[in-house]
């Protein structure tokens, strides 16, 4: 077995040093009944690197990559081009295989990067501080309903329709055993986000209101009026970001009086991977930093005061707090995190300003060639990279058919919404700067042929 | 601290004899030769540099409706050489299994194999959508599946739960089929049992799904008190309050509980669960099956036993097995096989009748694939021989260890019998004044990350040791030579060890302050500082 170092002769003395006969002594507290006597069945041999490698080879060939042909899949998962480096950088072992960084004097590596990536976040999302990570958005947005929850003493969390539907079935399944009231309704299928809908759902018992920014459609709601209402009542805002490069373009929900803004980093230097590992985004005003979950990375000095990091505020978790902690969270997406950090730095102000101008150019040149694709109307009146168009056919079929030809056209609403009627024509298209033209017109001619 | 001076034998003399001052005298910049000191991307970094050359923005008018962003973000850049060296500075500062042993009990740091990284970066893998259509994306829910089949195969479980993304997650997951499975037979429970030796995960995710925690005494040898256990369950039936109980097996002492299933059977027989934290699932993994000791549902770190890295803090993975009793309740999605052999992702669309018992929707998605894949090749690449032997050789490690440090470092369970996969040890007999922080910041300068500090709670000045099998008998043998070093100087009251560690890139850090006075964000000089917040 290449892993394992030990030989014969090194076990038998090791087990003369025990002072034990054999193995089966040192498992002498199971009881027999318990123990397996044999290999355990159904499980082969150990198998060569080359064996194993096949195998998965051959697993991973019966997947249709997003680089194997036109490609436009987002809904809270979007394709980004990754600079080399990012992925030569993570593997760098002594990122790779350290652990939690609860020894600072020698994780100064892992600290510094955290209070790196925790300042390019806060910065990113408009927030005062932003915690080390969650392990992805929707998670993170249902410990920002649950902040909310601590913070107002309230139990009752609106979600907007155009919440990715995931993010609010997560929401909905850890309320139920916390007791919290969600309301929820579907999203409007409208050029505009149905801000006056969701506003006439606040009231003097709501802990937050819940909006994605943009939301699930691609559209822009504007947040100023939203967190105003939610202020009129005594509720927080939490903003949910699922495209952290749209934040390159448009306003950050911080300065939109966002009190509580939580998002997906997987855009950033983290890839598709099939839906994770992810990297939750988790940042918020000041004044509610004790009741935030997760790990924080504080800058503090040295014995000889030299500047150096550290985790801190650990009273708020549960290695500490135990069952009075702010949550369960342990393990976070540490490595993910480095990724996002490396991508961003490599981006810095400048390349993200031109990766989001970049994006949403292509997006608004897409949509314009959509919209004259007969059955095809394009829903959305704003939208960074990624919007709904409505199909005079039921969207799902219309993706199972194009896939078949190669062409990963989208998200049908039926997918994200089943069984809702009023969707099921709608299909969210995502363009980033890895779309090109001829993808763009692959999908307009693929649609065309489609619908008629 | 002043170690043997060995001169050199060649005859050849240096033109300047080393001295103590002149050793510590500070350099211009700060460095050390090798050890570089880096400053932050925000002093470094400019906002109109890059790393990245894109291509030229089209024209097309704005359709951001109004939301055009004003103000700047203050996000510098590097070029790609300083991005570069910026990170493998920073990486240069971090211990890591790739550099030595990584004791760390309870967390399992093994060898995390290369070829897992390649499996993982395979195209048809990293590149793919979540979302895309199911057909697809049929290698990657293959993988899920033939993940799943082994996990449940390793631990004798009816069914499986793969999208929960760590172990307090596959917690969550575990105590939510508890829930839906006592709510589904009109039984609302209010409390958890958890010994207070457990991890802090788990009275934290039992409080945070709105339970009552009480302790389960423990004996004095470190397991559970089945008498006491019993007592509070009672008779059990309708007037039973309790839910469910959470034991780690192996404990957290490093001890197999012994009567975990007269446990499992008193827990069952007063109409509650089992929950077991798999954490230490290392140490029985293709030699014990939980499903035969009782266990209801058990989640398992793919980024312990089944040495998905650890990257500083994650990502993990924390699949949860779960008994007969709890399947029906288990979360979407859910990956099936199907007559044809294809593989069918069951959402919220198709639970139908098959899943309309499962409890709801953890994350958004299909949970860890990156680990899974991961994961798949290290099952594969040891196989039922290999896993048994993982088990054997952990546990003989932990055992070696035990056995030859036990004689100068106090061992409060070492005359009860072996240890698992990990040894225990205590502060008992250090100088007055010495702690178990003082020998394990004396360890960093030994050139070792330190044991587990002070867990688990039920033994003074804990320091729990786990080897994992990857390490070979000649690192054993030295990293028992610098602890008994450590050690004795901890018990002699070497004072110099107070200031430890002397070597590392940092000295001791003022965590008080850190938590005092908050900063965790960057400003720049004349910038707001962040204001603590209100205590």
């Amino acid at each position: 077995m290449r892993y394992l170092p030990l030989t014969d002769t090194d076990r038998r003395a090791m087990l003369d040093t025990i002072g034990a006969a054999s193995i089966d002594d040192l498992f002498v507290d199971v009881p027999a009944e318990a123990q397996l006597t044999a290999k355990i069945a159904g499980l082969p041999d150990h198998a060569s690197e080359l064996a194993v490698e096949r195998h998965m080879g051959a697993l991973a060939r019966q997947n249709r990559a997003a680089g194997d042909g036109p490609f436009f899949l987002g809904a809270g998962a979007y394709r980004h081009h990754i600079p080399a480096s990012v992925d030569h950088l993570i593997q760098r072992g002594e990122f790779l295989t350290a652990y939690t960084p609860y020894q600072p004097e020698i994780a100064q590596g892992t600290l510094q990067m955290l209070f790196e990536f925790q300042t390019q976040v806060a910065r990113l999302l408009g927030c005062d501080v932003a915690n080390a990570s969650m392990y992805d958005g929707s998670t993170a947005c249902w410990e920002a309903v649950a902040m909310a929850a601590r913070i107002t003493k309230r139990k009752k969390a609106v979600l907007s329709g155009a919440l990715h539907p995931h993010y609010a079935q997560v929401v909905k399944t850890m309320s139920k055993v916390t007791d919290y009231t969600i309301a929820d309704s579907l999203p409007s299928i409208q050029p505009k986000p149905d801000n006056a809908g969701l506003i006439a759902r606040i009231d003097g018992e709501t802990s937050c209101v819940v909006v994605q920014y943009p939301d699930i459609l691609g559209r822009l709601p504007d947040l100023e009026e939203i967190g105003a209402a939610a202020r009129a009542q005594g509720a927080l805002l939490v903003v949910v970001v699922t495209e952290p490069v749209a934040l390159g373009a448009i306003r950050s929900p911080g300065e939109m009086g966002a009190d509580i803004v939580v998002g997906e980093g997987q855009s950033l230097g983290v890839g598709l991977q099939f839906g994770g590992p992810y990297l939750g985004l988790f940042g918020c005003k000041q004044k509610y930093v004790r009741q935030m979950p997760g790990r924080l990375c504080g800058e503090t000095v040295d014995a000889e005061g030299k500047r150096g990091f550290v985790l801190t505020l650990s009273t708020r978790e549960q290695h500490i707090r135990r069952e009075k902690a702010t949550s369960n969270i342990c393990t976070n997406s540490g490595l993910c995190a480095l990724a996002f950090s490396i991508h961003m730095t490599l981006l810095g102000e400048r390349g993200l300003r031109e990766l989001a101008a970049l994006n949403h150019a292509l997006a608004v040149r897409a949509a314009d060639k959509l919209a004259t694709v007969p059955g095809v109307r394009v829903l959305n009146d704003s939208f960074f990279n990624e919007l709904t168009v409505i199909l005079e056919k039921d969207a799902r079929e219309v993706v199972r058919t194009l896939a078949a030809r190669g062409i990963l056209a989208g998200v049908s609403l039926g997918r994200l919404f089943p069984g809702e009627e009023g969707l099921s024509n709608g299909l969210v298209v995502a363009v980033t700067e890895t779309t090109t033209d001829e993808d763009v017109d692959a999908l307009c001619a693929g649609l065309e042929a489609v619908i008629q | 601290m002043s170690g043997k001076a060995i001169g050199n034998q060649s005859g050849w003399k240096p033109e300047m004899a080393a001295s103590d001052a002149l050793i510590a005298a500070p350099t211009a910049t700060g460095n050390r030769a090798l050890m570089l000191e880096e400053p932050l991307i925000f002093e470094i970094g400019s906002t109109d540099r890059t790393g990245v050359d894109l291509a030229d923005v089209p024209a097309a008018p704005s359709r951001l409706g109004g939301m055009e962003r004003a103000t700047p973000i203050g996000l510098p850049g590097l070029s790609e050489q300083e991005t570069v060296r910026h990170y493998t500075r920073l990486s240069r500062q971090n211990y890591a299994i790739d550099l030595g042993l990584f004791p760390l009990g309870s967390c399992t740091m093994k060898h995390n194999p290369r070829l897992n990284e390649k499996v993982a970066r395979m195209p048809g893998f990293a590149d793919l959508h979540p979302l895309s259509p199911q057909s697809e994306v049929q290698g990657a829910l293959a993988v899920i599946h033939e993940l799943g089949q082994w996990l449940k195969t390793l631990t004798g479980m009816a069914a499986v739960a793969m999208s929960p993304k760590a172990g307090a997650h596959g917690e969550l997951c575990g105590l939510l089929a508890i829930r839906a499975a006592l709510e589904a037979r009109g039984d609302a429970r209010s409390v958890i049992l958890v010994p207070e030796s457990a991890h802090g995960t788990n009275p934290a995710t039992a409080a945070f799904c709105g339970y009552a925690v009480e302790d389960i005494p423990a004996t004095p040898e470190g397991r559970v008190d089945l008498e006491a256990l019993e007592a509070r369950l009672g008779v059990g039936g309708p007037d039973c309050d309790v839910a469910a109980v959470m034991i780690t097996n192996p404990n957290t002492c490093g001890l197999f509980e012994r009567d975990m299933k007269k446990i499992a059977d008193a827990v069952h027989a007063a109409g509650a669960f089992v929950y077991c934290d798999g954490a230490n699932f290392n140490a029985i993994v293709g030699r014990v099956r939980p499903g035969d000791l009782g266990v209801d549902a058990m989640h398992i770190n793919l980024h312990k036993t089944f040495s998905t890295p650890h990257g500083g803090g994650g990502p993990g993975s924390g699949p949860v097995v779960l008994s007969e009793a709890l399947a029906p309740f288990a979360p979407l999605p859910i990956v099936e096989r199907q007559a044809d052999g294809s593989f069918h992702l069951v959402e919220e669309e198709t639970a139908g009748a098959d899943h309309g018992q499962a409890f709801g929707r953890m994350v958004a998605f299909h949970g860890q694939m990156g680990m899974f894949t991961r994961a798949l090749a290290y099952i594969l690449s040891h196989g039922a021989d290999g896993l048994r032997q993982v088990a054997e050789d952990a546990v003989l490690n932990a055992n070696y260890i035990l056995r030859s440090l036990e004689d100068v470092v106090d061992a409060p369970f070492g005359g009860t019998g072996p240890c698992m996969h990990e040894a225990l040890f205590s502060d008992k007999g250090l100088a007055e004044g010495f702690s178990t922080l003082d020998v394990a910041k004396g360890l960093i300068d030994e050139g070792y990350h330190p044991m587990t500090m002070y867990f688990p709670l039920v033994v003074h000045g804990a320091m729990l040791i786990e080897p994992t099998e990857t390490e070979s008998k000649a690192a054993l043998d030295q990293f028992i030579m610098a602890l008994r070093s450590v050690a004795e100087r901890a018990k002699a009251g070497d004072e110099s060890l107070k200031g430890a560690p002397w070597f590392a890139p940092r000295r001791r850090l003022d965590e008080t302050l850190a938590a005092r006075k908050p900063r965790l964000a960057w400003e720049e000089a004349g910038g707001l500082a962040v204001q603590a917040a209100a205590e």
